[in-house]
């Protein structure tokens, strides 16, 4: 068996999710191939010949594929996923967007966001908000499959010794065209890729309060995230959301400050490894789920906190 | 310009599901069922491009059974022209259902389709991008904001680290995030002209699309469930908590 693993990559540098990607594709086992498809991606097909378990790294080097377009990406992808028996990609918003494109042009259906590998054609995947687990079986020629990065640990980033190929398929589709991006910008880690999460919810009241929680994210060395109640109240931008509808975390630690529990919330955050809760209303469903609660106000507790830690 | 409009009637997102005992999937029994919210905000969409002169007619689709018409007539009300339905009993997978949303392309010629981004019941996150696929259009997915710009769509996407603006060549097909709009509610007196306007039920096999899939479910399962935890007094103990029996700071 042959797997193909899509790089995610951003400005020169290999993402974290190529990692948990790759373990993914180790444990349905065989020989592992990176398509790494960018414009100038050199530098990253480099790291992606690094990473441990690698076999080969195909570069796609290509002005049309410089910010992933499906339209001109899919195809490239398609064509080349006829070699392999699976073909993997992070379920980052890059991943979901492109992946489904390339299982329908490949006439397979995709299986979405798998948690857990049984076998090579059987994946494990949460559904209803992660309210269920469903095992699912595939008899796709080409098994076309997203991965939840925080259902697998990262493979090591140095120790392969893979060979890099040039691969010149496809180019511009003539469809689509990129315009422009505004990315927030942060110190912190990566809210993804974080050990420690401190996020907010509507408790926080306004914008100006989540200054509490960067205070004490900085003293953790922590990401901070949102409820969507307080990316909708206008708090912080939405690229801060954790939930069904935003981002799925599963860090050691994850500090819930004035967020209810709703369960579109606990679908990105119920697999931290300890959960605390900080909230003044004690029948609070999040209370269900953490490891430690306090019922206190947060504009007492968070700052005695973060003089404590 | 036409607008294709799909929508799913899918478990109420308020409803806490339970599994089946026998592991065949969840109980939806006598649960109450809606139409998707990002499905919601597809029709809201389409329904704002009408009243500001973008949009001339707007079609609802929906695959599903029978029932999915009290979906199709919510949509109706919140302003959509006119509704087919896919009637069909079984399950489809996303594939499936692209397929049989091609036939209705074809035949209906839409120079926009918009869909939510993912159903709250299957998480699968992809119809909108394989009916791109097979139509062969230009995706915008995962919408916060979307422009006619003469025969071009400029459409800002949610993405992991901020927001990113593409322009799509018309015909275009769209799928809406959470924060594109907020959808209204149905008026009675819409609610009660909804009931006249035209609804069409056509079946898989008169489009002529096969709906065989590739993956089947094998079971489902609750997931495991997370241990009691306590609640602690103060900060102070909170911290001693972490340091010395969770030992994650």
């Amino acid at each position: 068996m042959a797997i193909l693993v899509i790089a995610e990559h951003n400005n020169g540098v290999l993402a974290g999710a190529t990692l948990n990607t790759v373990a993914a594709a180790q444990k349905i086992g065989g020989d592992v191939a990176v398509l790494v498809a960018g414009q100038n991606v050199g530098a990253v097909a480099e790291a992606a010949a690094k990473v441990a378990g690698v076999s080969k790294v195909l570069v796609a080097d290509n002005a049309a594929f410089a910010h992933l377009l499906p339209e001109n990406v899919a195809p490239l992808i398609a064509e080349l996923a006829k070699d392999y028996s699976h073909v993997l990609a992070p379920a980052t918003t890059n991943g979901k967007n492109y992946l489904p494109r390339v299982a329908a042009l490949l006439d397979v259906d995709q299986i979405s966001e798998i948690i857990e590998v049984i076998d090579a054609d059987t994946f494990k995947r949460p559904i209803y908000a992660g309210n269920a687990i469903a095992t699912v079986q595939s008899s796709a020629a080409v098994k076309v499959i997203t991965v939840r990065t925080t259902g697998f640990d990262a493979v090591a980033a140095e120790g392969g010794s893979a060979t890099i190929e040039p691969v010149s398929i496809g180019g511009d589709a003539g469809k689509s065209a990129f315009v422009g991006e505004e990315l927030a910008k942060s110190d912190r880690p990566e809210l993804t890729a974080a050990k420690i999460v401190v996020s907010g919810g509507r408790g926080m009241q306004n914008g100006e309060n989540f200054k509490l929680l960067y205070a004490l994210a900085d003293k953790l060395g922590a990401a901070v995230g949102a409820s969507r109640a307080a990316v909708d109240a206008g708090f912080v931008p939405n690229d801060m959301q954790v939930g069904q509808t935003g981002k799925i975390v599963a860090p050691q630690l994850y500090i819930a400050v004035g967020i209810s529990g709703a369960i579109q919330h606990l679908a990105g955050m119920k697999d931290s490894k300890v959960i605390v809760a900080i909230n003044k209303d004690e029948e609070a469903p999040i209370f269900q789920v953490a490891d430690y609660g306090l019922v206190a106000d947060l504009f007492e507790a968070v700052p005695e906190l973060e003089k404590l830690v | 310009m036409k607008v294709l409009v799909a929508v799913k009637r899918v478990v109420d997102y308020n409803v806490k599901v339970r599994v089946k005992s026998d592991n065949s999937g969840v109980d939806l029994a006598n649960v109450k069922m809606s139409m998707n919210p990002f499905c919601e905000i597809a029709v809201e969409e389409a329904v704002r491009l009408k009243e500001k002169g973008v949009a001339s007619e707007i079609v609802v689709v929906s695959v599903g059974p029978s029932a999915a018409q009290e979906q199709l007539r919510t949509a109706l009300a919140l302003g959509a022209d006119r509704a087919i339905l896919v009637e069909t009993n079984e399950e489809l997978n996303s594939l499936a259902v692209a397929k049989l949303l091609k036939a209705v392309v074809d035949k209906e010629q839409p120079q926009l389709v918009i869909l939510g981004k993912q159903a709250i019941d299957s998480d699968n996150n992809q119809t909108g991008q394989m009916l791109a696929a097979l139509t062969g259009f230009a995706q915008g997915t995962f919408a916060s904001k979307v422009e006619v710009a003469g025969d071009k769509l400029n459409v800002t996407r949610e993405i992991d680290g901020g927001l990113q603006t593409v322009a799509l060549t018309l015909p275009a097909i769209v799928t809406t995030d959470l924060r594109l709009n907020e959808p209204r509610y149905a008026s009675l007196p819409n609610i009660m002209k909804a009931k006249k306007k035209p609804l069409e039920t056509v079946t898989p096999d008169a489009l002529g699309v096969s709906t065989a899939s590739t993956v089947k479910t094998l079971k489902v399962e609750a997931p495991a469930p997370r241990q009691a935890g306590i609640k602690v007094k103060s900060v102070a103990e909170l911290v001693e908590k972490l340091k010395n029996e969770a030992k994650v700071i």
